[in-house]
C-alpha cells in the first residue's frame, strides 16, 4: 500500500508519493496551502496544529505535528479552515471567541477553536481538561473559558457532523485502494489484525511500531531520523478492546489513553484522576497504553500505576506468546525484555483494587511529564498490611517497585509511625536522578513523604491542593 | 465616540477562522529558500575545524555559508556590535549560530545542519554570576551605583534590620509563533522583508548595514507577530540578516523559522538575577534606609541589557518613599544565551526585590505585609493639577558619524542626552532618581481592592483554616505596582503616522506600532475614527510598512497606544481640520462650527454623510492625506547620574492572591485573584482587560513554574514546552476578578489613557508572597523564597521556616 484515502474538510482526498512519516501538519501548510493550522512547539506539546479527526469510534482532537498521513486513511479530518460552515456560517465557538475576547496575538486561536468546536460536538465541558493541551500565553486563558461555557447550550451546526456520515457510509468499504500489480513496494504497513502484525514484524524485527505516534512522532520531528520500515498500528481493532474477564480486566495493548480513562476511571477513581492528568486531550486520543509500556521510558505514567496494581503483561512474537509481571519487564534505562519482532499484545490487571492510589508530582499540573510518580496499593487485613504494591516513575532509570519499603510495611499496622520508618527504607530502593524536572533530593524526598500523604489519604483527610477552593 | 468602547480585537474573525496571516503563512514564489542555522555545542571555544562537505552534499541543499563565506561578518546587535550573525571562530554559547544552510525546503535545511563536523577547543565557559564576578566578566566598566541619601548611616542607625538574598530566574517568551522572517529579493538589490518583529525599522537598519544598502533600500513590512512579549524587540534581526543575506547572493526568495528547540537555544530571554539587599526600618516597619545589589546574568552579547538593568533599578522603590536609598547594578557577561527584552524591561525584577523587603520586614514585625506596604507608601497625589515640571530641553549628544549606530534601539548607547536635573517639586517625595511622585494614586486604590477582594476577613479566615490542616496550607498577599511609562532613552518617545481618506469616505490608517495581539491597531483606530465621528468599522488597519512611516520607535516599553495613537490623532486631525475648513467656507460658517459625529458631518444646519463630504472635497481639491507625529513631552534623564525624569507618568495597580500549598511535596495552587489597574480612561476596556489578566498570568508563571535549568556545560536542559513550563487553562486562578481604576490620567495622553502592556505584568508578584505567606504558616522561619517557585523551592521553604534544612 502506498496510497492513503481520506477525507479533508469533507471533500475526498487520495494521498500518494509522501513519505510515509510526513506529517500532517507540513502536508497541509506546505503541499495543500491550508496555514490556518499553525505550528507551535512541533511536538505536541502546545496544541496550535490541533485537528479534529473522525473515525468509527468518533471525533476526537489530535496534535497534527505529530500526526503520520497513513494515521488517516479511512478517516476524516477537519481543520480550522472547516469549523465554519460551507457558506462561511460562523461555528458557535468561534462567535463565543470573538465575543468574549478570547483571542489576542491570535496564534493559538485556530488550535483552541478546534478543540473547543470539538468538545462542543462531543457534548464535553469540562473545560479545563479539554484545553489543557493548547497553550496560549497571551490571555490568562480565563476569556477562552468564557467563550467556551458561552457555547456550550448552541445546538451543533448541522455540518460538524458530516465528517460522522462520511466514515459511516464508507463504513466496511476498506480504507484503501488495493494495491495494483505494478505498484512500487509498500514503504508501510497498515496491519488489520494482531496476527497481520506479528507477521509482519517476524519478517521486519528491525521495522518501528507506530501506535499513536506521540513519542516516536518526534523522533521524525525532533530527533530527524528516517524510520523504515513502518507498521501503522491504528488499524488493529483486535488490540484495542478491554476485556473483562471477571476477576482481572484485560487490556488491549492499542488502546488509547483516552479510553483506558474512560473504561477505568469509574473503578479506579485515583487511577482515572492519573490519567487525567497524563498529558493532554490530544495526546491521550492519540497515544496507547501499550506505547507508554513498550516504549520503557522511566517517566511514563503507566506503568507505575499498572504495577502497583498488579499487572500482567503479555508478549507476542510470531505466534509465541508468553507473559510476565509487568515490572519484570523492565531491565534498565530503555532496555526492555523483549526480543526482535516481539511486542506487546495486552495486559492484565485485577478487576478491583480498592486501596490504589497514584500520586503524580510534576512541575505544572496539567499536561507535563512527571517528575515522581507513585502508585500504592496496600491490603490492610486484620490491622496490618498483608501485601504492598508500591511503584515509582522518575526514581530510576526505569519504573520500579519500592522493594524495602514494600518489605518493611508487610506485617505491620498502617501508621504514621509505620511508614515514617517505612519510607526511611526509600533509600534503598532508589537513587533518583537530578535533572530538569526536580533534584535527587526532592525525588526522593517526596517520594517518601506520598507515603506519608497515603496514610491520611486511606483516612479521608484531604491531600491535594487540587482538592481546594477559595 | 468610538474610543473606550469593548470592541473586539480587530482581527478576531481571522483568527476565529484561520485566515489571520503570519510570516510563516505568506505565500512565497516556489522556488524559496528555506534556512536553518547550525549551532555551537559547547558553551565557550575556539573552533578548530569546521566541515561542512556532509551539509553541502544533504538532500535539498542549495547553499552552505560558514564564516569564510564572508568578508564582513554582518552584526545583528540592537547595542554594542558585538552579535556576529555567525561565529567567527570563537563561540561564546551554547546554541551561537556557527553557519547557515539553505536548502528546499525547511526540513531538509533542519536535516543538513545536523551535519557539520566541528572540532572545538574548549575554554572555560562562565555560566553564572558567581562565575562572572570572580572573572570580573561585565559590561561596561563596573557596576553602576545610584544614591540618594546616606543608606549605610540609616541603616545603621535604623531600629530593626534585615537583610538576605533573593535569586530571580529568568523567562522564556513562548511567543507561540515563533521567530521568522522572510526576504524577497526585487529589482536593483533593493529588498522587501517580512519579519515578525516589534521593531521593524531595527530589521531595516541592520538589514540595510549587512548589505551595505541605504535604508531606503530596505522595506519592512509587518503585518501581526504571534506573540512577542519583549523576545521580537531585537532577536528576530539575525533571521532577517540571513534571508536578506541569502536572497541577495542566490537572487532568490529566502525564509528562516526557527524550529521552537533552535528558537530556544538561540535567542535570549529575560533576565535572571540575584538580589542582594539590606534594609533597615521603625517599629512600624518604615523604612529609613535600604541597600540592594543586583547581579545581573547578560548572557554573552550586550543587546538591551544596559537599559534593562536601569529599569530595574527605576523600579527599586515601586509603590514605596525610600528616603535613604543605595543602588549598586551588576551586569554580567556569561557564556549564555544573551538576555534580552521581555515585558517589565527589568521593572519586574527591581519591584519583586522591594517587595522582598517589604515581606521580610512584616516577618520580622510580626505584621501582615499590607501595613508594612502602606506605611512605606509614597504620599497621595495632591488632588490639585500637578506643578508645571521643567520642561525638559532636551540636548542631546552630536549624532555619531559613524552611520552603523542604531539610534532607534533601546540600546543605543551613543547618545546621551545632557540636561541639568529638574527642579525638585516642594512638596512632593521623590523617587531614588529624584523624579517627584505627583500622582500617586496607591492608597486610595488599594483601600478599594482591600475592600472588594474582603481581603482582611479573607485573612483571618486563612489563619483558622491553617489551624486545622496540617498539610496542607494556605496563604494570602496584597502587591502594588507603580511602573514607569516612557522609553528610558528619551529620544525613542516619538512616533509617526499615515492617514488617508479615499474619496469614497474609507480611511486608511498606519503608524509605526506593531500588533502582537496586545489589539493596538484596534485602539488607535478607535481613535481615528473618533476624530473623524466614524464607526471604526470605516478605518482599514493596514500592515506596519517602514515605507509609511519611518524611524519608528520599538513597539515596546508599553508605549504603542500613547505614542502612536497620538500620532494617528494628529494626523486625523490636520484632515478633519481641512475638511472643516472646506465645508465651512461651502457654508459661510466658520470651520470650527463643523461637528464630525455619527457618521455624519454636521454644518450650518445640515448633516452630510462623511464620504459625501469626502467626495466633495476631493473634487475641491483638499489633500485628505496627512503624517501624524508626537514626541513625549517632559521628559528629561540622565542615566549615568541616575538624576531626571524618565516618565511622563506612573501606571498604577495592586493585586490580591490567595494560594494552597502542599507541605509534602511542595505542590501549589492559585485559588483566587483579584486585580484593580489603573489604565486611566480606558481605550478600549476590554482589551485593557485583556492584556490584565494575560499578563497577571504570566507573570505568575514566571515566579512559579516557569524553570530555565541550564545543565553543567551551559546547554540549556529546558529548551521545549514537554520541559518549560508556562501556565496552562487549569493555572489561571479559578476564581478572577479583575476590574479597571477608570480615572483619567492626569498628563495629556490619547483621551487620557495610559498604557496597559507591561504594568499588570508585576500583579503576578502577589503570587509570589502569597506563596511565601503560607509557607510562613509552616514554621517560626522566614520563607526567603526563591523563584521561580516551584514546588521543589516551596517544599526546600517549608523546610527552612520549620528549621529542617
Amino acid at each position: 500500500m502506498s496510497q492513503i484515502a481520506f477525507h479533508l474538510n469533507g471533500a475526498p482526498i487520495r494521498v500518494s508519493d509522501e513519505a510515509p512519516t510526513r506529517t500532517l501538519l507540513d502536508w497541509l501548510r506546505e503541499t495543500r496551502g491550508l496555514t490556518g493550522t499553525k505550528e507551535g512547539c512541533n511536538e505536541g506539546d502546545c496544541g496550535a496544529c490541533t485537528v479534529m479527526v473522525t473515525d468509527a469510534t468518533g471525533s476526537r482532537a489530535l496534535n497534527a505535528c505529530i500526526l503520520f498521513l497513513p494515521q488517516l486513511d479511512g478517516k476524516a479530518v477537519r481543520t480550522v479552515e472547516g469549523i465554519a460552515g460551507p457558506q462561511g456560517q460562523t461555528h458557535p465557538v468561534q462567535q463565543a471567541m470573538i465575543d468574549h475576547h478570547g483571542s489576542q496575538c491570535g496564534f493559538c486561536t485556530p488550535g483552541f477553536i478546534v478543540s473547543m468546536a470539538t468538545a462542543h460536538l462531543n457534548g464535553a465541558s469540562d473545560h479545563d481538561d479539554q484545553l489543557a493541551g493548547n497553550l496560549c500565553r497571551c490571555t490568562g486563558y480565563a476569556p477562552i473559558i468564557r467563550a467556551a461555557k458561552a457555547a456550550e447550550t448552541a445546538p451543533v451546526p448541522e455540518w460538524m457532523t458530516t465528517d460522522r456520515d462520511i466514515i459511516r457510509s464508507s463504513a466496511g468499504q476498506g480504507q484503501s485502494p488495493a494495491r495494483g500489480e505494478a505498484e512500487p513496494a509498500p514503504r508501510f504497513v497498515q496491519p488489520r489484525s494482531s496476527d497481520e502484525l506479528a507477521q509482519w514484524y517476524l519478517a521486519n524485527p528491525e521495522g518501528t511500531l507506530i501506535a499513536g505516534a506521540t513519542d516516536v512522532g518526534l523522533w521524525v520531528t525532533k530527533q530527524l531520523r528516517n524510520l523504515a520500515p513502518v507498521a501503522f498500528l491504528s488499524g488493529i481493532t483486535d488490540l484495542q478492546q478491554i476485556e473483562d474477564q471477571g476477576d482481572r480486566l484485560r487490556i488491549g495493548a492499542g488502546v488509547t489513553i483516552a479510553a483506558l480513562r474512560a473504561a477505568l476511571g469509574p473503578r479506579f477513581p485515583s487511577l482515572g484522576e492519573l490519567l487525567r492528568r497524563y498529558s493532554s486531550e490530544q495526546v491521550r486520543n492519540a497515544a496507547t497504553i501499550g506505547g507508554n509500556i513498550a516504549n520503557g521510558s522511566p517517566i511514563g505514567d503507566g506503568p507505575p500505576a499498572l504495577i502497583a496494581l498488579g499487572a500482567r503483561l503479555h508478549l507476542r512474537r510470531g505466534d509465541v506468546r508468553r507473559e510476565m509481571a509487568l515490572e519484570d519487564f523492565f531491565l534498565e534505562y530503555r532496555k526492555q525484555d523483549r526480543q526482535p519482532g516481539e511486542f506487546v499484545e495486552a495486559v492484565t490487571i485485577p478487576a478491583k483494587a480498592p486501596a490504589l492510589r497514584c500520586y503524580k508530582l510534576s512541575k505544572r499540573f496539567d499536561q507535563d511529564i512527571s517528575a515522581v510518580c507513585g502508585c500504592f496499593n496496600l491490603t490492610v487485613a486484620d490491622g496490618v498490611v498483608t501485601e504492598a504494591r508500591i511503584a515509582f516513575g522518575g526514581m530510576a532509570g526505569t519504573p520500579k517497585r519500592a522493594a524495602a519499603v514494600e518489605a518493611a510495611l508487610l506485617g505491620q499496622p498502617l501508621t504514621l509511625d509505620v511508614a515514617e520508618k517505612a519510607a526511611a527504607r526509600m533509600a534503598e530502593d532508589f537513587t533518583p536522578l537530578s535533572d530538569m524536572r526536580a533534584s535527587a533530593a526532592y525525588r526522593l524526598a517526596t517520594a517518601q513523604n506520598m507515603l506519608h500523604r497515603y496514610v491520611h489519604d486511606l483516612n479521608g483527610t484531604k491531600v491535594s491542593v487540587l482538592e481546594v477552593r477559595a | 465616540m468610538s474610543m473606550g468602547k469593548p470592541l473586539p480585537h480587530d482581527a478576531a474573525p481571522l483568527h476565529v477562522t484561520g485566515q489571520a496571516r503570519y510570516v510563516d503563512d505568506i505565500p512565497l514564489p516556489a522556488n524559496a529558500l528555506h534556512l536553518a542555522f547550525g549551532l555551537s555545542t559547547i558553551a565557550h571555544g575556539r573552533i578548530t575545524a569546521l566541515d561542512l562537505s556532509a551539509v553541502r552534499a544533504a538532500p535539498g541543499v542549495v547553499a552552505v555559508f560558514g564564516p569564510e563565506d564572508f568578508d564582513e561578518m554582518p552584526d545583528c546587535s540592537p547595542s554594542a556590535h558585538d552579535e556576529p550573525l555567525l561565529s567567527t571562530g570563537e563561540v561564546f554559547y551554547l546554541g551561537m549560530p556557527i553557519f547557515l544552510v539553505a536548502a528546499e525546503s525547511h526540513l531538509a535545511a533542519r536535516k543538513a545542519a545536523r551535519l557539520a563536523k566541528v572540532g572545538y577547543e574548549t575554554l572555560p565557559a562562565l555560566l553564572t554570576v558567581d562565575d562572572a564576578l570572580a572573572a570580573q566578566s561585565r559590561f561596561e566598566d563596573g557596576p553602576v551605583l545610584w544614591q540618594k541619601g546616606d543608606a549605610p548611616r540609616a541603616i545603621t542607625g535604623a531600629a530593626h534590620v534585615v537583610e538576605g538574598q533573593l535569586e530571580v530566574g529568568g523567562q522564556e517568551h513562548f511567543y507561540l509563533e515563533g521567530q521568522v522572517a522572510a526576504c524577497l529579493p526585487l529589482e536593483g538589490g533593493e529588498l522587501l522583508v517580512h519579519s515578525s518583529t516589534q521593531h521593524p525599522s531595527e530589521i531595516q537598519h541592520k538589514v540595510a548595514h549587512a548589505l551595505h544598502l541605504p535604508m531606503s533600500a530596505v522595506r519592512v513590512e509587518v503585518r501581526r507577530m504571534g506573540g512577542g512579549f519583549g523576545g521580537k524587540e531585537s532577536q528576530g534581526n539575525a533571521l532577517a540578516i540571513a534571508c536578506a543575506v541569502v536572497a541577495t547572493r542566490t537572487g532568490r526568495p529566502a525564509k528562516m523559522r526557527y524550529d521552537r528547540d533552535d528558537d530556544m537555544m538561540i535567542t535570549g530571554k529575560r533576565h535572571d538575577l540575584r538580589i542582594l539587599y539590606r534594609a533597615g526600618f521603625d517599629d512600624n516597619g518604615q523604612i529609613t534606609g535600604v541597600e540592594f545589589t543586583h547581579l545581573f546574568r547578560c548572557g554573552w552579547a550586550q543587546d538591551l541589557s544596559l537599559p534593562v538593568a536601569d529599569r530595574a533599578m527605576l523600579h527599586s522603590d515601586n509603590c514605596y518613599h525610600l528616603p535613604h536609598i543605595r543602588i549598586e547594578s551588576h551586569r554580567l557577561k556569561t557564556h549564555t544565551q544573551s538576555a534580552t527584552a521581555f515585558r517589565g524591561f527589568g521593572g519586574p525584577q527591581g519591584m519583586v526585590g522591594i517587595e522582598r523587603v517589604m515581606d521580610h520586614i512584616a516577618h520580622a514585625l510580626g505584621r501582615d505585609p499590607l501595613e508594612v506596604r502602606r506605611a512605606n507608601f509614597y504620599h497621595a497625589a495632591n488632588t490639585e493639577a500637578a506643578p508645571a515640571p521643567p520642561v525638559g530641553q532636551i540636548t542631546p549628544e552630536a549624532p555619531p558619524a559613524d552611520d552603523s549606530v542604531d539610534l532607534t534601539s533601546r540600546g543605543a548607547t551613543a547618545m546621551q542626552p545632557r540636561g541639568t536635573v529638574p527642579a525638585r517639586a516642594a512638596t512632593a517625595q521623590t523617587t531614588p532618581y529624584f523624579m517627584p511622585v505627583e500622582d500617586f494614586i496607591g492608597h486610595e486604590l488599594v483601600a478599594a481592592l482591600v475592600a472588594s477582594s474582603d481581603y482582611a476577613a479573607r485573612r483571618r479566615a486563612i489563619a483558622e483554616w491553617n489551624q486545622a490542616s496540617p498539610i496542607l496550607k494556605r496563604g494570602i498577599a496584597l502587591t502594588p505596582v507603580k511602573f514607569g511609562i516612557s522609553f528610558t532613552l528619551t529620544h525613542l518617545n516619538q512616533a509617526g503616522a499615515l492617514v488617508h481618506v479615499y474619496q469614497d469616505g474609507s480611511i486608511h490608517l498606519n503608524h509605526g506600532g506593531t500588533e502582537m495581539g496586545q489589539g493596538l491597531f484596534q485602539k488607535v483606530a478607535q481613535v481615528a475614527a473618533g476624530v473623524f465621528g466614524v464607526d471604526p468599522a470605516r478605518v482599514k488597519i493596514t500592515a506596519t510598512d517602514t515605507a509609511k512611516v519611518p524611524n519608528t520607535s520599538a513597539t515596546a516599553a508599553s508605549s504603542g497606544s500613547d505614542l502612536n495613537g497620538m500620532a494617528a490623532q494628529a494626523a486625523c486631525i490636520i484632515i478633519r481640520d481641512r475638511m472643516a475648513e472646506f465645508i465651512a467656507a461651502k457654508h459661510q460658517v466658520k470651520p470650527e462650527t463643523v461637528c464630525f459625529a455619527d457618521g455624519l458631518v454636521r454644518v450650518a444646519g445640515e448633516a452630510y454623510e462623511f464620504a459625501r463630504v469626502a467626495m466633495w472635497a476631493y473634487l475641491a481639491r483638499v489633500s485628505l492625506s496627512s503624517t501624524g507625529f508626537y514626541a513625549t513631552p517632559k521628559l528629561q534623564w540622565d542615566r549615568k547620574a541616575g538624576k531626571g525624569r524618565p516618565f511622563l507618568y506612573f501606571a498604577y495597580g495592586a493585586a490580591v492572591t490567595e494560594v494552597v500549598i502542599d507541605t509534602l511535596t511542595g505542590e501549589n495552587r492559585i485559588l483566587r485573584a483579584d486585580l484593580l489597574h489603573d489604565t486611566g480612561n480606558s481605550l478600549n476596556t476590554a482589551l485593557d482587560i485583556g492584556q490584565i489578566e494575560g499578563a497577571y498570568v504570566q507573570g505568575a508563571g514566571w515566579l512559579t513554574t516557569e524553570e530555565l535549568v541550564w545543565d553543567a556545560k551551559g546547554r540549556l536542559a529546558t529548551h521545549a514546552p514537554s520541559t518549560y513550563k508556562i501556565p496552562a487553562c487549569s493555572d489561571r486562578p479559578s476564581v478572577f476578578n479583575v476590574a479597571l481604576w477608570g480615572k483619567p490620567n492626569r498628563e495629556d495622553t490619547v483621551g487620557r489613557s495610559k498604557a496597559v502592556g507591561e504594568p499588570p505584568f508585576m500583579l503576578g508578584i502577589s503570587a509570589f508572597y502569597a506563596l511565601s505567606d503560607a509557607i510562613a504558616a509552616c514554621g517560626p522561619g522566614y520563607p526567603a523564597l526563591d523563584a521561580p517557585a516551584t514546588a521543589e523551592r516551596v517544599l526546600a521553604a517549608v523546610n527552612r521556616v520549620r528549621g529542617h534544612v
